[in-house]
Protein backbone atom coordinates (compact mmCIF):
# COMPACT_ATOMS: atom_id res chain seq x y z
CA UNK A 1 0.00 0.00 0.00
CA UNK A 2 2.96 2.92 1.09
CA UNK A 3 5.01 1.36 -1.93
CA UNK A 4 2.17 2.23 -3.77
CA UNK A 5 1.72 5.71 -3.14
CA UNK A 6 5.05 6.70 -2.96
CA UNK A 7 5.40 5.06 -7.02
CA UNK A 8 2.51 7.10 -7.41
CA UNK A 9 4.42 10.38 -5.97
CA UNK A 10 7.19 9.58 -8.03
CA UNK A 11 5.27 9.58 -11.57
CA UNK A 12 3.26 12.72 -10.43
CA UNK A 13 6.41 14.35 -9.49
CA UNK A 14 7.91 13.54 -12.54
CA UNK A 15 4.93 14.82 -14.67
CA UNK A 16 5.26 18.37 -12.85
CA UNK A 17 7.04 21.13 -13.77
CA UNK A 18 10.43 21.33 -11.65
CA UNK A 19 9.54 24.24 -9.64
CA UNK A 20 6.55 23.12 -8.58
CA UNK A 21 7.96 20.01 -7.65
CA UNK A 22 10.05 22.39 -5.39
CA UNK A 23 7.26 24.17 -4.36
CA UNK A 24 5.47 21.21 -2.67
CA UNK A 25 8.79 19.69 -1.09
CA UNK A 26 9.20 23.15 0.37
CA UNK A 27 5.63 22.63 1.82
CA UNK A 28 6.02 19.08 2.81
CA UNK A 29 9.16 20.40 5.01
CA UNK A 30 7.63 23.48 6.40
CA UNK A 31 4.50 21.45 7.37
CA UNK A 32 7.17 19.06 9.58
CA UNK A 33 8.73 21.61 11.26
CA UNK A 34 5.43 22.91 12.55
CA UNK A 35 4.59 19.60 13.65
CA UNK A 36 7.43 19.38 15.12
CA UNK A 37 7.54 21.94 17.30
CA UNK A 38 3.93 21.35 17.85
CA UNK A 39 4.39 18.13 19.01
CA UNK A 40 7.81 19.35 21.30
CA UNK A 41 5.03 21.99 23.10
CA UNK A 42 2.38 18.69 23.29
CA UNK A 43 5.34 16.29 25.41
CA UNK A 44 7.26 19.84 26.59
CA UNK A 45 5.39 19.63 29.94
CA UNK A 46 6.09 15.87 30.40
CA UNK A 47 9.63 16.33 30.11
CA UNK A 48 10.09 19.48 31.85
CA UNK A 49 8.49 18.06 34.91
CA UNK A 50 10.46 14.76 34.47
CA UNK A 51 14.30 16.58 34.55
CA UNK A 52 12.62 19.02 37.47
CA UNK A 53 12.24 15.99 39.45
CA UNK A 54 15.91 15.39 39.90
CA UNK A 55 16.90 18.98 40.59
CA UNK A 56 17.16 20.32 43.54
CA UNK A 57 15.38 22.99 45.26
CA UNK A 58 17.64 26.13 44.85
CA UNK A 59 17.71 24.67 41.03
CA UNK A 60 13.64 24.28 40.17
CA UNK A 61 13.34 28.24 41.50
CA UNK A 62 16.71 29.87 40.13
CA UNK A 63 15.80 32.13 36.88
CA UNK A 64 16.99 31.98 34.41
CA UNK A 65 15.77 28.21 34.71
CA UNK A 66 18.05 25.59 33.43
CA UNK A 67 16.96 22.36 31.43
CA UNK A 68 19.64 19.56 32.24
CA UNK A 69 19.59 19.14 35.63
CA UNK A 70 23.49 20.49 36.82
CA UNK A 71 23.19 16.90 39.23
CA UNK A 72 20.63 14.49 40.13
CA UNK A 73 19.24 13.99 42.85
CA UNK A 74 17.55 10.89 43.52
CA UNK A 75 16.16 11.68 46.62
CA UNK A 76 13.61 13.75 45.26
CA UNK A 77 11.94 10.11 44.45
CA UNK A 78 12.61 8.27 47.36
CA UNK A 79 11.51 11.22 49.67
CA UNK A 80 8.06 11.71 48.03
CA UNK A 81 7.94 7.99 48.73
CA UNK A 82 8.51 8.15 51.86
CA UNK A 83 5.97 11.18 52.43
CA UNK A 84 3.44 9.53 50.87
CA UNK A 85 2.14 6.05 50.67
CA UNK A 86 2.49 5.94 46.50
CA UNK A 87 2.59 2.42 46.95
CA UNK A 88 -0.05 1.68 48.61
CA UNK A 89 -2.02 4.10 46.61
CA UNK A 90 -0.47 2.36 43.03
CA UNK A 91 -2.20 -0.71 44.37
CA UNK A 92 -5.13 0.78 44.80
CA UNK A 93 -5.81 1.96 41.54
CA UNK A 94 -4.41 -1.32 39.86
CA UNK A 95 -6.29 -3.54 41.35
CA UNK A 96 -9.47 -1.22 41.35
CA UNK A 97 -9.01 -0.84 37.75
CA UNK A 98 -8.18 -4.62 36.65
CA UNK A 99 -11.30 -6.03 38.51
CA UNK A 100 -13.57 -2.99 37.02
CA UNK A 101 -12.37 -3.26 33.77
CA UNK A 102 -12.42 -7.02 33.59
CA UNK A 103 -15.97 -7.30 34.93
CA UNK A 104 -16.90 -4.47 32.42
CA UNK A 105 -15.60 -6.19 29.71
CA UNK A 106 -17.88 -9.39 30.42
CA UNK A 107 -20.75 -7.30 31.49
CA UNK A 108 -20.53 -4.92 28.66
CA UNK A 109 -20.16 -7.72 25.79
CA UNK A 110 -22.63 -9.93 26.85
CA UNK A 111 -24.90 -7.41 26.57
CA UNK A 112 -23.72 -6.25 23.30
CA UNK A 113 -24.16 -9.76 21.91
CA UNK A 114 -27.96 -9.75 23.23
CA UNK A 115 -28.56 -6.53 21.80
CA UNK A 116 -26.95 -6.86 18.57
CA UNK A 117 -27.67 -10.48 17.61
CA UNK A 118 -30.73 -12.01 19.83
CA UNK A 119 -34.07 -10.63 19.15
CA UNK A 120 -36.34 -10.29 22.41
CA UNK A 121 -39.52 -7.93 23.65
CA UNK A 122 -38.80 -4.42 24.40
CA UNK A 123 -35.04 -4.96 23.06
CA UNK A 124 -34.83 -1.35 21.17
CA UNK A 125 -37.07 0.31 24.56
CA UNK A 126 -33.84 -1.15 26.59
CA UNK A 127 -31.16 0.09 23.96
CA UNK A 128 -32.56 3.38 23.48
CA UNK A 129 -32.34 3.89 27.72
CA UNK A 130 -28.70 2.58 27.63
CA UNK A 131 -28.00 5.12 25.01
CA UNK A 132 -29.70 7.97 26.88
CA UNK A 133 -27.92 7.49 29.68
CA UNK A 134 -25.04 8.77 28.33
CA UNK A 135 -26.32 12.10 28.18
CA UNK A 136 -26.51 12.28 31.74
CA UNK A 137 -23.54 14.31 33.65
CA UNK A 138 -22.33 11.99 36.14
CA UNK A 139 -22.32 14.62 38.54
CA UNK A 140 -26.15 15.10 38.34
CA UNK A 141 -26.01 10.80 39.82
CA UNK A 142 -23.08 11.86 42.48
CA UNK A 143 -25.27 12.65 44.95
CA UNK A 144 -27.81 10.47 44.93
CA UNK A 145 -24.80 7.49 44.51
CA UNK A 146 -23.30 9.06 47.39
CA UNK A 147 -26.50 8.82 49.99
CA UNK A 148 -27.00 5.49 47.92
CA UNK A 149 -23.54 3.89 48.93
CA UNK A 150 -24.28 5.59 52.74
CA UNK A 151 -26.89 3.39 53.11
CA UNK A 152 -25.59 -0.03 51.40
CA UNK A 153 -22.70 0.82 53.63
CA UNK A 154 -19.95 1.24 50.95
CA UNK A 155 -18.77 4.80 52.00
CA UNK A 156 -15.05 4.59 52.00
CA UNK A 157 -14.28 1.33 51.22
CA UNK A 158 -13.35 0.28 47.74
CA UNK A 159 -17.15 -1.20 46.84
CA UNK A 160 -17.95 1.73 46.24
CA UNK A 161 -16.15 3.03 43.07
CA UNK A 162 -15.67 -0.49 42.31
CA UNK A 163 -19.24 -1.92 41.95
CA UNK A 164 -21.10 1.11 40.00
CA UNK A 165 -18.43 1.28 37.39
CA UNK A 166 -18.04 -2.36 37.16
CA UNK A 167 -21.35 -3.69 35.74
CA UNK A 168 -22.53 -0.34 34.25
CA UNK A 169 -20.70 0.93 31.27
CA UNK A 170 -23.43 2.27 28.78
CA UNK A 171 -20.90 3.54 26.59
CA UNK A 172 -19.42 0.15 26.12
CA UNK A 173 -22.08 -1.77 25.39
CA UNK A 174 -22.48 0.29 22.90
CA UNK A 175 -18.94 0.51 21.62
CA UNK A 176 -19.45 -3.52 21.55
CA UNK A 177 -22.83 -3.77 20.08
CA UNK A 178 -21.92 -1.66 16.83
CA UNK A 179 -18.38 -4.14 16.55
CA UNK A 180 -20.80 -7.25 17.24
CA UNK A 181 -23.35 -6.07 14.28
CA UNK A 182 -20.72 -6.42 12.08
CA UNK A 183 -20.41 -9.95 12.32
CA UNK A 184 -21.82 -11.82 9.22
CA UNK A 185 -25.20 -13.78 11.00
CA UNK A 186 -24.07 -16.96 9.19
CA UNK A 187 -20.38 -17.16 11.52
CA UNK A 188 -23.00 -18.08 14.42
CA UNK A 189 -25.15 -20.15 12.40
CA UNK A 190 -23.41 -23.34 12.46
CA UNK A 191 -23.39 -23.12 15.90
CA UNK A 192 -27.30 -22.65 16.45
CA UNK A 193 -27.77 -26.01 14.18
CA UNK A 194 -25.51 -27.95 16.63
CA UNK A 195 -27.66 -26.75 19.27
CA UNK A 196 -25.64 -24.39 20.87
CA UNK A 197 -27.28 -21.76 23.40
CA UNK A 198 -26.71 -18.05 23.17
CA UNK A 199 -24.42 -18.55 26.00
CA UNK A 200 -22.10 -21.12 24.53
CA UNK A 201 -22.28 -18.97 21.48
CA UNK A 202 -21.55 -15.55 23.08
CA UNK A 203 -18.55 -17.53 25.14
CA UNK A 204 -17.19 -19.75 21.95
CA UNK A 205 -18.11 -18.09 18.71
CA UNK A 206 -18.43 -14.04 19.22
CA UNK A 207 -16.05 -13.62 22.20
CA UNK A 208 -12.91 -14.58 19.54
CA UNK A 209 -14.20 -12.46 17.06
CA UNK A 210 -14.48 -9.23 19.39
CA UNK A 211 -11.48 -10.04 20.99
CA UNK A 212 -9.67 -7.13 18.93
CA UNK A 213 -12.49 -4.06 19.96
CA UNK A 214 -12.49 -5.65 23.51
CA UNK A 215 -8.94 -5.07 23.44
CA UNK A 216 -9.44 -1.80 22.84
CA UNK A 217 -12.28 -0.75 24.53
CA UNK A 218 -10.40 -2.62 28.11
CA UNK A 219 -7.54 -0.46 27.51
CA UNK A 220 -9.42 2.60 27.00
CA UNK A 221 -11.77 1.66 30.04
CA UNK A 222 -8.74 1.55 32.08
CA UNK A 223 -7.33 4.75 31.86
CA UNK A 224 -10.48 5.74 32.58
CA UNK A 225 -10.93 4.33 35.68
CA UNK A 226 -7.40 5.04 36.80
CA UNK A 227 -8.04 8.37 36.29
CA UNK A 228 -11.00 8.35 37.89
CA UNK A 229 -11.39 11.44 40.28
CA UNK A 230 -14.47 13.20 41.45
CA UNK A 231 -16.04 9.70 42.57
CA UNK A 232 -12.94 8.82 44.63
CA UNK A 233 -12.80 12.00 45.92
CA UNK A 234 -16.45 12.10 47.50
CA UNK A 235 -16.48 8.20 48.25
CA UNK A 236 -13.35 7.93 50.18
CA UNK A 237 -11.36 10.05 53.05
CA UNK A 238 -9.23 7.37 54.84
CA UNK A 239 -5.55 8.24 52.70
CA UNK A 240 -4.85 4.32 53.22
CA UNK A 241 -7.86 4.09 50.03
CA UNK A 242 -6.76 6.92 48.12
CA UNK A 243 -6.04 5.63 44.61
CA UNK A 244 -3.31 7.43 42.61
CA UNK A 245 -4.80 10.50 41.53
CA UNK A 246 -6.57 11.77 45.19
CA UNK A 247 -3.31 10.74 46.98
CA UNK A 248 -1.54 13.18 44.81
CA UNK A 249 -3.67 15.79 44.71
CA UNK A 250 -3.18 15.43 48.52
CA UNK A 251 0.11 15.61 48.40
CA UNK A 252 0.25 18.92 46.44
CA UNK A 253 -2.00 20.14 49.37
CA UNK A 254 0.82 19.48 51.72
CA UNK A 255 4.12 20.32 49.86
CA UNK A 256 2.33 22.83 47.93
CA UNK A 257 5.67 25.11 47.48
CA UNK A 258 8.57 21.97 47.46
CA UNK A 259 8.46 21.76 43.68
CA UNK A 260 11.18 19.54 43.49
CA UNK A 261 9.16 16.91 45.40
CA UNK A 262 5.86 17.87 43.62
CA UNK A 263 7.73 17.17 40.85
CA UNK A 264 8.58 13.99 41.33
CA UNK A 265 5.70 12.97 42.84
CA UNK A 266 3.36 14.09 39.94
CA UNK A 267 6.15 11.88 37.99
CA UNK A 268 5.66 9.00 39.90
CA UNK A 269 1.75 9.26 39.50
CA UNK A 270 2.55 9.96 35.46
CA UNK A 271 4.89 7.36 34.54
CA UNK A 272 2.64 3.80 34.71
CA UNK A 273 0.22 5.02 32.90
CA UNK A 274 2.60 6.78 30.49
CA UNK A 275 4.28 3.15 30.43
CA UNK A 276 0.54 1.89 29.45
CA UNK A 277 0.20 3.94 26.75
CA UNK A 278 3.54 3.31 25.09
CA UNK A 279 2.52 -0.37 25.06
CA UNK A 280 -1.28 -0.58 23.73
CA UNK A 281 -0.76 2.76 22.07
CA UNK A 282 -2.52 1.43 18.86
CA UNK A 283 -5.37 -0.30 20.58
CA UNK A 284 -5.98 3.34 22.59
CA UNK A 285 -6.15 5.16 19.84
CA UNK A 286 -8.32 2.99 17.59
CA UNK A 287 -10.79 2.68 20.48
CA UNK A 288 -11.11 6.39 20.20
CA UNK A 289 -11.57 7.11 16.82
CA UNK A 290 -14.25 4.12 16.82
CA UNK A 291 -16.13 6.29 19.50
CA UNK A 292 -16.12 8.87 16.44
CA UNK A 293 -16.37 7.21 13.12
CA UNK A 294 -19.22 4.86 14.56
CA UNK A 295 -20.99 7.44 16.91
CA UNK B 1 -40.11 -23.01 21.19
CA UNK B 2 -36.34 -21.66 19.81
CA UNK B 3 -37.16 -18.50 19.28
CA UNK B 4 -38.54 -18.19 23.19
CA UNK B 5 -35.21 -19.86 24.51
CA UNK B 6 -33.21 -17.54 22.65
CA UNK B 7 -35.55 -14.71 24.17
CA UNK B 8 -34.56 -16.05 27.80
CA UNK B 9 -31.07 -15.45 26.87
CA UNK B 10 -31.51 -12.15 25.60
CA UNK B 11 -32.50 -10.67 28.68
CA UNK B 12 -30.23 -13.18 30.87
CA UNK B 13 -27.78 -12.08 28.87
CA UNK B 14 -28.36 -7.96 29.66
CA UNK B 15 -29.27 -8.92 33.27
CA UNK B 16 -25.88 -7.38 34.84
CA UNK B 17 -25.47 -3.96 32.99
CA UNK B 18 -28.97 -3.60 33.51
CA UNK B 19 -28.81 -3.86 36.88
CA UNK B 20 -26.40 -1.39 37.28
CA UNK B 21 -28.20 0.87 34.85
CA UNK B 22 -31.28 0.94 36.97
CA UNK B 23 -29.10 1.02 40.63
CA UNK B 24 -26.77 3.23 39.41
CA UNK B 25 -28.09 5.56 37.14
CA UNK B 26 -31.75 5.58 36.70
CA UNK B 27 -32.76 5.50 40.10
CA UNK B 28 -29.76 7.87 41.11
CA UNK B 29 -31.31 10.24 38.26
CA UNK B 30 -35.17 9.93 39.27
CA UNK B 31 -33.34 10.71 43.21
CA UNK B 32 -31.84 13.28 41.92
CA UNK B 33 -35.12 15.00 40.63
CA UNK B 34 -36.98 14.20 43.62
CA UNK B 35 -34.21 15.70 46.29
CA UNK B 36 -33.90 18.65 44.09
CA UNK B 37 -37.75 19.45 45.28
CA UNK B 38 -36.99 18.92 48.77
CA UNK B 39 -34.85 20.68 51.30
CA UNK B 40 -32.72 18.23 52.71
CA UNK B 41 -29.19 18.41 54.19
CA UNK B 42 -28.92 14.81 54.83
CA UNK B 43 -30.49 14.90 58.53
CA UNK B 44 -33.68 14.43 59.71
CA UNK B 45 -36.25 13.88 57.11
CA UNK B 46 -36.80 15.92 53.63
CA UNK B 47 -39.54 18.30 53.18
CA UNK B 48 -41.34 18.78 49.91
CA UNK B 49 -40.17 22.60 48.65
CA UNK B 50 -41.65 21.88 45.03
CA UNK B 51 -39.30 24.44 43.01
CA UNK B 52 -38.29 26.48 45.60
CA UNK B 53 -34.77 25.21 45.39
CA UNK B 54 -34.89 26.13 41.31
CA UNK B 55 -36.05 30.26 41.88
CA UNK B 56 -33.32 30.31 44.69
CA UNK B 57 -30.97 28.97 42.32
CA UNK B 58 -31.22 31.64 40.18
CA UNK B 59 -31.04 34.37 43.04
CA UNK B 60 -28.05 33.04 44.79
CA UNK B 61 -25.38 35.13 42.98
CA UNK B 62 -22.48 31.86 43.69
CA UNK B 63 -24.68 29.76 41.05
CA UNK B 64 -24.91 33.08 38.51
CA UNK B 65 -20.91 33.34 39.06
CA UNK B 66 -21.06 29.75 38.62
CA UNK B 67 -22.98 29.93 34.92
CA UNK B 68 -20.93 32.84 34.05
CA UNK B 69 -17.64 30.62 34.67
CA UNK B 70 -18.21 27.82 32.80
CA UNK B 71 -20.04 29.65 29.90
CA UNK B 72 -16.72 32.08 29.56
CA UNK B 73 -14.67 28.81 29.83
CA UNK B 74 -17.13 27.12 27.08
CA UNK B 75 -16.66 30.09 25.25
CA UNK B 76 -12.74 29.99 25.17
CA UNK B 77 -12.08 26.08 25.08
CA UNK B 78 -15.09 24.86 22.42
CA UNK B 79 -14.22 26.32 19.24
CA UNK B 80 -10.21 26.81 19.50
CA UNK B 81 -10.31 23.18 20.71
CA UNK B 82 -12.14 22.48 17.82
CA UNK B 83 -9.86 24.28 15.48
CA UNK B 84 -6.54 23.26 16.18
CA UNK B 85 -7.77 19.90 16.24
CA UNK B 86 -9.37 19.89 12.99
CA UNK B 87 -5.80 21.87 11.65
CA UNK B 88 -3.39 18.84 13.28
CA UNK B 89 -5.52 16.03 11.76
CA UNK B 90 -5.14 18.10 8.08
CA UNK B 91 -1.69 18.61 8.39
CA UNK B 92 -1.17 14.76 9.99
CA UNK B 93 -3.65 13.14 7.60
CA UNK B 94 -0.94 12.33 4.23
CA UNK B 95 2.36 13.58 6.46
CA UNK B 96 5.17 10.61 6.62
CA UNK B 97 6.19 9.93 10.64
CA UNK B 98 1.97 10.51 11.55
CA UNK B 99 2.04 8.00 14.19
CA UNK B 100 5.50 9.50 16.13
CA UNK B 101 3.40 12.98 16.16
CA UNK B 102 0.01 10.75 16.90
CA UNK B 103 2.07 9.87 19.46
CA UNK B 104 3.09 12.96 21.39
CA UNK B 105 -0.44 14.82 21.10
CA UNK B 106 -2.05 11.99 22.07
CA UNK B 107 -0.03 11.63 25.55
CA UNK B 108 -1.43 14.47 27.49
CA UNK B 109 -4.84 12.67 27.17
CA UNK B 110 -4.12 9.45 29.00
CA UNK B 111 -2.70 11.48 31.99
CA UNK B 112 -5.34 12.00 34.75
CA UNK B 113 -6.84 15.79 35.78
CA UNK B 114 -5.05 16.08 38.59
CA UNK B 115 -1.22 15.40 37.10
CA UNK B 116 -1.92 17.59 34.34
CA UNK B 117 -3.20 19.95 36.67
CA UNK B 118 -0.10 19.91 39.38
CA UNK B 119 1.98 20.34 36.08
CA UNK B 120 0.37 23.41 34.95
CA UNK B 121 0.09 25.07 38.80
CA UNK B 122 3.63 25.66 38.04
CA UNK B 123 4.20 26.13 34.23
CA UNK B 124 1.50 28.94 35.10
CA UNK B 125 3.59 29.69 38.35
CA UNK B 126 4.09 33.86 38.35
CA UNK B 127 7.79 33.66 39.26
CA UNK B 128 8.94 30.27 38.02
CA UNK B 129 6.53 28.70 35.64
CA UNK B 130 7.90 28.77 32.35
CA UNK B 131 5.59 30.89 30.73
CA UNK B 132 6.60 33.65 32.35
CA UNK B 133 10.64 33.11 32.23
CA UNK B 134 9.69 32.84 28.26
CA UNK B 135 8.03 36.29 28.39
CA UNK B 136 10.27 37.76 30.38
CA UNK B 137 12.66 37.39 27.33
CA UNK B 138 10.66 39.71 25.63
CA UNK B 139 10.31 42.31 28.45
CA UNK B 140 7.14 41.37 29.01
CA UNK B 141 5.96 41.01 32.87
CA UNK B 142 3.38 38.06 32.56
CA UNK B 143 0.35 37.85 34.81
CA UNK B 144 -0.04 35.59 37.75
CA UNK B 145 -1.95 32.98 35.59
CA UNK B 146 -4.15 31.15 37.82
CA UNK B 147 -4.19 33.49 40.91
CA UNK B 148 -5.34 36.42 38.90
CA UNK B 149 -9.42 36.86 38.37
CA UNK B 150 -9.13 37.72 34.93
CA UNK B 151 -6.93 35.12 33.51
CA UNK B 152 -7.81 32.20 35.80
CA UNK B 153 -10.53 31.13 33.18
CA UNK B 154 -8.25 31.42 30.10
CA UNK B 155 -5.46 29.09 32.02
CA UNK B 156 -7.56 26.65 32.61
CA UNK B 157 -8.81 26.88 28.72
CA UNK B 158 -5.42 26.37 27.65
CA UNK B 159 -4.64 23.63 29.89
CA UNK B 160 -7.98 21.63 28.45
CA UNK B 161 -7.05 22.32 25.19
CA UNK B 162 -4.16 20.95 25.46
CA UNK B 163 -5.12 18.01 27.39
CA UNK B 164 -7.68 16.96 25.18
CA UNK B 165 -6.37 18.40 21.75
CA UNK B 166 -5.10 14.87 20.90
CA UNK B 167 -8.66 13.32 21.75
CA UNK B 168 -10.58 15.42 18.96
CA UNK B 169 -7.33 15.10 16.87
CA UNK B 170 -7.89 11.39 16.62
CA UNK B 171 -11.16 11.64 15.95
CA UNK B 172 -10.91 13.75 13.24
CA UNK B 173 -8.26 11.18 11.84
CA UNK B 174 -10.23 8.56 11.66
CA UNK B 175 -12.88 10.65 9.78
CA UNK B 176 -10.40 12.05 7.30
CA UNK B 177 -9.87 8.64 6.49
CA UNK B 178 -13.58 7.29 6.31
CA UNK B 179 -13.50 9.74 3.06
CA UNK B 180 -13.26 7.54 -0.12
CA UNK B 181 -10.42 8.66 -2.46
CA UNK B 182 -12.42 8.72 -5.57
CA UNK B 183 -13.93 12.49 -4.65
CA UNK B 184 -10.54 13.80 -4.64
CA UNK B 185 -9.71 11.94 -7.96
CA UNK B 186 -12.47 13.24 -9.76
CA UNK B 187 -12.07 16.73 -8.43
CA UNK B 188 -8.09 16.59 -9.87
CA UNK B 189 -9.54 15.83 -13.29
CA UNK B 190 -11.43 18.87 -12.88
CA UNK B 191 -8.48 20.79 -11.99
CA UNK B 192 -9.95 21.79 -8.83
CA UNK B 193 -7.16 24.25 -6.29
CA UNK B 194 -6.53 22.04 -2.94
CA UNK B 195 -8.25 24.87 -0.84
CA UNK B 196 -11.71 24.41 -3.30
CA UNK B 197 -10.93 20.83 -2.92
CA UNK B 198 -11.37 21.13 0.88
CA UNK B 199 -13.94 23.54 1.17
CA UNK B 200 -15.89 21.38 -1.72
CA UNK B 201 -14.81 17.52 -0.73
CA UNK B 202 -13.25 17.53 3.01
CA UNK B 203 -15.27 19.71 4.91
CA UNK B 204 -18.28 18.65 3.91
CA UNK B 205 -17.90 15.21 4.37
CA UNK B 206 -16.39 15.49 7.36
CA UNK B 207 -19.00 17.30 8.72
CA UNK B 208 -20.50 14.20 10.56
CA UNK B 209 -17.54 13.94 12.30
CA UNK B 210 -17.30 17.91 13.33
CA UNK B 211 -20.91 17.36 14.85
CA UNK B 212 -19.64 14.25 17.06
CA UNK B 213 -16.73 16.67 18.33
CA UNK B 214 -19.01 19.73 18.62
CA UNK B 215 -21.32 17.79 20.73
CA UNK B 216 -18.93 16.10 22.85
CA UNK B 217 -17.30 18.92 23.35
CA UNK B 218 -20.17 20.77 24.95
CA UNK B 219 -21.04 17.95 27.20
CA UNK B 220 -16.76 18.08 28.42
CA UNK B 221 -16.83 21.44 28.86
CA UNK B 222 -19.81 21.99 30.80
CA UNK B 223 -18.80 19.53 33.39
CA UNK B 224 -15.01 21.44 33.81
CA UNK B 225 -13.95 20.81 38.09
CA UNK B 226 -11.20 18.57 38.32
CA UNK B 227 -8.68 21.01 37.14
CA UNK B 228 -10.33 23.74 38.84
CA UNK B 229 -10.58 22.04 42.22
CA UNK B 230 -7.17 20.80 41.80
CA UNK B 231 -5.26 24.37 40.94
CA UNK B 232 -6.93 26.99 42.37
CA UNK B 233 -10.30 25.50 44.57
CA UNK B 234 -12.53 27.95 42.51
CA UNK B 235 -10.44 30.40 43.40
CA UNK B 236 -9.08 33.20 43.32
CA UNK B 237 -12.12 34.34 45.22
CA UNK B 238 -14.93 32.94 42.58
CA UNK B 239 -12.56 33.22 39.45
CA UNK B 240 -12.82 29.62 38.67
CA UNK B 241 -16.10 28.30 40.29
CA UNK B 242 -17.61 26.28 37.61
CA UNK B 243 -21.18 25.03 37.63
CA UNK B 244 -19.85 21.32 38.89
CA UNK B 245 -18.05 22.98 41.25
CA UNK B 246 -21.17 24.67 42.58
CA UNK B 247 -22.95 21.20 42.90
CA UNK B 248 -19.88 20.04 44.92
CA UNK B 249 -19.78 22.65 47.25
CA UNK B 250 -23.07 22.52 47.88
CA UNK B 251 -23.36 19.49 48.71
CA UNK B 252 -19.82 17.98 50.30
CA UNK B 253 -19.31 21.44 51.95
CA UNK B 254 -22.38 23.12 52.80
CA UNK B 255 -24.48 20.19 53.10
CA UNK B 256 -27.27 21.54 51.46
CA UNK B 257 -28.36 18.25 49.49
CA UNK B 258 -31.14 19.65 47.98
CA UNK B 259 -29.90 22.66 46.56
CA UNK B 260 -27.06 20.87 44.90
CA UNK B 261 -29.49 18.24 43.39
CA UNK B 262 -30.89 21.24 41.77
CA UNK B 263 -27.96 23.10 40.46
CA UNK B 264 -27.24 19.55 39.14
CA UNK B 265 -30.69 19.32 37.75
CA UNK B 266 -30.09 22.82 36.41
CA UNK B 267 -26.47 21.61 34.60
CA UNK B 268 -28.30 18.45 33.19
CA UNK B 269 -30.78 20.58 31.20
CA UNK B 270 -28.31 23.06 30.35
CA UNK B 271 -26.37 19.89 28.11
CA UNK B 272 -29.71 18.90 26.93
CA UNK B 273 -30.85 21.89 25.75
CA UNK B 274 -27.71 23.20 24.32
CA UNK B 275 -26.99 19.61 22.50
CA UNK B 276 -30.81 19.53 21.22
CA UNK B 277 -29.76 23.14 19.85
CA UNK B 278 -27.65 21.40 18.06
CA UNK B 279 -29.14 18.48 16.23
CA UNK B 280 -31.46 21.20 15.61
CA UNK B 281 -29.12 23.41 13.56
CA UNK B 282 -27.21 20.16 12.11
CA UNK B 283 -29.19 19.72 9.61
CA UNK B 284 -27.85 22.73 7.74
CA UNK B 285 -24.65 21.54 7.74
CA UNK B 286 -24.03 18.52 8.67
CA UNK B 287 -24.28 16.14 5.62
CA UNK B 288 -24.19 12.35 5.85
CA UNK B 289 -22.91 10.05 2.64
CA UNK B 290 -25.24 8.26 0.45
Amino acid sequence: MRAKTTELDRVNEQTQTQSQTRRVRGGRILLHIILIVASSLMVAPFLWMVLSSFKTFAEIVSVPPTLIPSQFIWENFTNSLQAMPFGRAYFNSFYISILVVGTQMITASMAAYAFAKLSFPGREALFLLFLSTMMVPMQVTLIPLYLIMEWLGWLNTHLSVIVPNAIFNAFGVFLLRQFIRGIPDDVEEAAVIDGANPMRIYWHVILPLVRPALAAFGIFAFIQIYNNFIQPLVFLSSPELYTVPLLLNYFKGLYAADWALLMAGTTISVVPVLLVYVFAQRQIIEGIALTGSKG
Amino acid sequence: MHNRSRRKWGYLLIAPQLIGLIAFSFIPLLFAFGLSLTDWNGFGSPEFVGIENFILQFQNPAFKTALENTLYYSLLYIPTSIFLALLVALALNNSKGKSVYRFCFFAPVVTSSVSISVIWMWIYNAEIGIINQFLANFGINGPDWISSTTWVIPSIAILSIWWQLGYNMVIFLAGLKGISKTYYEAAEMDGASPIRKFFTITLPLLSPTTFFVAIMSVITSFQVFDQAFVMTNGGPGKGSYTLVFHVYDSAFRKFDFGASASAAVILFVFILIFTLIQFAGSKRWVHYEG
